[in-house]
């Protein structure tokens, strides 16, 4: 139990008496980082969070967009950090159903998930390695097991996440809007607990995710049952379809604890309940286990006593188990008996509100110090370098990956993953993009220009497929917020996503933030997650392979970037350097030409350039059409500035695409009207992947041991170590 | 496979609840693919001793056109309406990708109007979709014509490459890949013609476009 003293004095103030232990536990689970924010939530406001299509009802735990013609998106994110570092396959299954509820909460059903995860050195550490496989393997027997596709989601290593793991989970879900549940509840009603049994799983799991991970405690991770959640999924749904709820909460983080509180606060109400009335997994629980639990697959329902009878059918049907574990009040208390017992009273509005903090922050001292550290010497062979970072984990296909997700079920995946983003097709005959970025290396150099860039290049990603970006979802990961560095790190990185979101006009319609991620070698690096949703309206692109003889065009300016970059961090093994920066101006533009040129259908194909800068992404648009490319460096438009810094610099804004010979005048025509620097850098031909300058070549791989390479090097890296 | 037989294919199509009865004037049953109980135990195992799957074998047995995909494929076996078994692929892990399907036999309901040796581009979705017989029920199956679809490369050891197999009367047809994932041009990447083929047959043997 983690209260702190100065909480405990403020609630014997304010409740007037001393807290019994169950209450204590109750408002510990509540007061947690995890479910109050008491450290992030003042400067979350920050954030822009309306705009023409977003809806905001009371209660809902995911983000709501209007899509038109009565429909509605929804999305949503969360990590399961703390648990998947200790039982990877259990704590990223549950990661996975904990955010599926937040979709189904709102009254919409689940129709994609994306996961980001992020383990340490896979190379070296095997520790790492099984933690990556098993967190995989849990992501995929839940999801697939739901029929719920995952279309995306990206893969990263790095040292800061030794004997760690990031696991986020975001999902979507779609609906119609007049279907959407407005929480609300009368006197009288009654609170059902739907689905899985309470058992002594996941006892004090939100505290256990506020606290850095010093014990590893098992006890305190969930285990995953996806055959319920895919029962109570449906049992939900059809008890929406039939008019028997009145108000929907999923089961997350503090169990009961949260889910009664919060609901009676946000609406309003009291709430009585009888934790013997609660259906458990063992005999012999007390209360205080009862209430703080965090076995999953469980929603609390508020239903209307005449509709009680129908609900309980629905749930026979399904052979969900449902319990009437209360009954709403008027007297906006949260109140738990034992049988006759009262063993827990309070003020709902109390234990749902903990007080905010206002933690103190300060430059942290590294900085200075990253700032003078000599960039390294360019790398001798640029041919050797760029098949090594191919090969690399991080920017080799992560086929082994997502292979193992079914990422076709539902049928809705137009575009499906492996490249840019995933594109779902909509019932209103529109599509839906969606992508996560996050990058840890740039956000440690300069924590507000790297997480302008998840965001930026979320968007790119989106807009790489033909779709308008409509709204995002952060995911802020960072250590302990009680350091004071740390802190400033948070704040910075929240600054920027403010920042870019306005200019965009790109609301945040959810998120979450994560503290305390904390491993045995210090705390990770900040590590803000964006997931970004984009709209098409009539048709996305669907990639089509460069053909011999087509043009490749780079929209954007090169600059000297290399701070943060793969190429400095892999080859160099050198964390330091110019972060890359966000120009708003030039990335709106570049934006708004490429969705132009794709509404044409004058590209073939279109790729945004990240990790690994131009040389990654022309060599990735190369294997994937089994075609090979020549490009001059003399026409990549950039300032003066080395070869290696062109080919590897991952300044964003950067857009490559395939243009045969009958569309490029007028793709040209188009970019010079609208002022937008662009270059033709290349031509699709021959077997080799080659860069020169100056007329000398300086890169020449061959397209196919190329392909080998980044297609399998991952996978041979998990199997054979 | 609901969307597809209803909007693609236009057909008159229900749903029917585990529990239900059939009625008797249907003209084909489909088992769709999908996580029966979580896949718990074995793959279609506990589906396998659904109430309706007595009257499915009832109907089967008097010829009618029953086709199931995936997990539907693995209930056909597990309920004994199929021969053999599926296993665990030889990765151990789910596989989501897609394939080539060779056509073997073009006499059953669901593959008449196919040319035999026809290819037909699809996906596969299944963590248990390793075709197992032994080698006398193999010899059997290809003596009975019972092997309607091979895969166009080796994707997870099945037995001789086996995708789909029929009874020996022909009328029941299980297939692991999806085809209902390969009808639509927009999801299909390659081509979404062979595909269709299978419901197209269907259409001809019941005559049943609604």
């Amino acid at each position: 139990m983690s209260l702190q003293p100065q909480e405990l004095d403020y609630l014997s103030k304010k409740i007037k008496r001393k807290l019994n232990d169950t209450e204590a536990h109750i408002v510990a689970a509540e007061w947690s980082e995890h479910c109050s924010y008491k450290s992030s939530k003042k400067h979350l406001k920050m954030l822009p969070m309306s705009g023409p299509r977003v809806i905001r009802e009371k209660g809902f735990d995911s983000g709501v967009l209007d899509v038109g013609d009565g429909y509605v998106v929804t999305v949503h994110i969360e990590s399961h950090n703390h648990p998947s570092a200790v039982e990877p396959y259990g704590g990223a299954a549950t990661g996975v159903g904990g955010v599926i509820r937040d979709i189904l909460s709102a009254g919409t059903r689940p129709i994609a998930l994306l996961d980001g995860l992020r383990f340490g050195n896979i190379e070296k550490d095997s520790q790492a390695r099984w933690l990556f496989k098993n967190a995989v393997t849990g992501i995929a027997d839940y999801g697939n097991c739901l029929g719920i596709p995952t279309i995306g989601g990206e893969v990263e290593f790095d040292e800061c996440y030794a004997n760690y793991a990031l696991v986020d989970v975001a999902s979507i879900g779609f609906g119609k809007k007049e279907r959407l549940i407005k929480n609300h509840a009368d006197a009288g009603d009654l609170v059902v607990l739907l689905g899985g049994s309470t058992g002594r799983d996941g006892i004090g799991g939100a505290q256990f995710a506020s606290d850095s991970l010093e014990t590893e405690d098992r006890s305190a991770v969930q285990i995953p049952d996806p055959f319920i959640e895919k029962l109570i999924i449906e049992a939900t749904l059809e008890a929406r379809n039939e008019g028997c709820i009145k108000a929907l909460k999923d089961l997350g983080g503090g169990g009961l604890s949260c889910a009664i509180s919060e609901t009676a606060d946000t609406l309003g109400i009291g709430i009585e309940l009888d934790v013997n009335r609660v259906h458990t997994r063992e005999p012999g629980m007390n209360p205080r286990e009862i209430m703080t639990s965090e076995s999953q697959e469980r929603m609390l329902i508020i239903t209307d006593k005449k509709k009680l009878v129908k609900l309980e059918s629905i749930c026979k049907k399904f052979r969900v188990t449902c319990s009437v574990i209360g009954k709403v009040t008027s007297d906006k208390m949260m109140r738990v008996k034992n049988n006759n017992t009262i063993v827990a009273s309070m003020p709902a509005e109390i234990v749902a509100n903990a007080p905010l903090l206002d933690r103190p922050s300060k430059e942290p001292a590294y900085l200075k110090e990253l700032q003078k550290r000599k960039e390294p010497k360019p790398a001798s062979d640029l041919s050797k370098t760029l098949m090594r970072l191919l090969s690399c984990p991080n920017i080799a296909s992560k086929i082994w990956v997502y292979g193992q997700y079914d990422h076709e079920v539902g049928i809705r995946t137009v575009v499906k993953p492996g490249m840019d983003s995933a594109v779902l097709r909509l019932d209103n005959g529109k599509y839906l993009a969606a992508k996560i970025d996050g990058n840890p290396k740039q956000c440690y150099i300069d924590p507000k220009n790297g997480a302008i860039g998840c965001f930026e290049e979320a968007c790119r990603n989106v807009v790489c497929t033909g779709a308008t970006p409509i709204g995002m979802v952060d995911h802020l990961q960072f250590g302990n917020p009680e350091n004071p560095e740390i802190f400033w790190t948070f704040l910075e990185s929240l600054k920027g996503i403010s920042e870019f979101s306005k200019h965009f006009d790109i609301p945040c319609v959810g998120g979450k933030v994560s503290l305390y991620n904390e491993t045995p070698q210090g705390p990770i690096k900040p590590t803000p997650l964006i997931g970004v949703l984009g709209l098409i309206e009539k048709k996305p692109l669907h990639t089509q392979k460069s053909e011999q003889g087509d043009i490749l065009i780079l929209i954007g300016a090169t600059k000297d970037e290399l701070g943060g970059s793969e190429y400095y961090e892999y080859i160099h093994e050198f964390v330091g350097g110019k972060c890359p920066v966000v120009d708003f101006a030039e990335s709106k533009r570049n934006m708004e030409s490429v969705l132009h040129i794709i509404e044409n259908e004058w590209a073939r194909n279109v790729h945004d350039c990240s990790k690994g800068g131009l040389a990654t992404a022309v060599s990735e648009i190369a294997m994937t059409s089994g075609i090979g490319c020549t490009v001059s460096l003399d026409n990549v438009p950039s300032s003066k500035m080395s070869d290696d810094n062109v080919l590897f610099s991952e300044s964003h804004s950067r857009y490559l695409m395939s243009v045969s010979k009958s569309n490029l005048d007028a793709v040209l025509g188009y970019l010079r009207a609208k002022n937008v620097t662009f270059g033709i850098i290349g031509k699709f031909e021959g077997k080799s992947i080659m860069f020169s300058k100056s007329k000398k070549v300086i890169v020449k791989l061959s397209v196919d041991k190329a392909h080998d390479k980044w297609f399998n090097s991952l996978k041979d890296l998990v199997l054979h170590g | 496979m609901y969307h597809v037989l209803l909007d693609v294919f236009k057909l008159d199509v229900k749903y029917f609840w585990h529990e239900d009865k059939l009625p008797k004037d249907l003209d084909a049953i489909v088992l769709p693919g999908g996580f029966s109980y979580g896949d718990r135990l074995r793959a279609g195992v506990i589906a396998a001793h659904s109430p309706i799957i007595a009257d499915v074998k009832r109907m089967a047995d008097k010829g009618m056109p029953v086709l199931g995909v995936c997990n539907g494929f693995q209930i056909l076996v597990e309920s004994e309406l199929l021969p053999g078994v599926l296993l665990k692929n030889t990765s151990l892990n789910f596989m989501c990708r897609w394939t080539e399907l060779i056509v073997e036999n073009n006499k059953t309901p669901f593959t008449n109007k196919f040319a035999l040796k026809e290819r037909i581009p699809i996906p596969i979705a299944n963590g248990e979709g390793r075709y197992y017989v032994d080698k006398a029920t193999l010899a059997m199956l290809k003596k009975n014509n019972q092997i309607v679809f091979r895969y166009g490369e080796s994707v997870n050891n099945s037995v001789f490459d086996i995708a789909g197999i029929c009874n020996k009367e022909g009328n029941v047809v299980g297939m692991m890949p999806h085809p209902e994932r390969a009808v639509e041009a927009e999801i299909n990447p390659r081509d979404s013609k062979p595909a269709s083929v299978i419901f197209e047959s269907l259409i001809t043997t019941v005559g049943a476009r609604k």
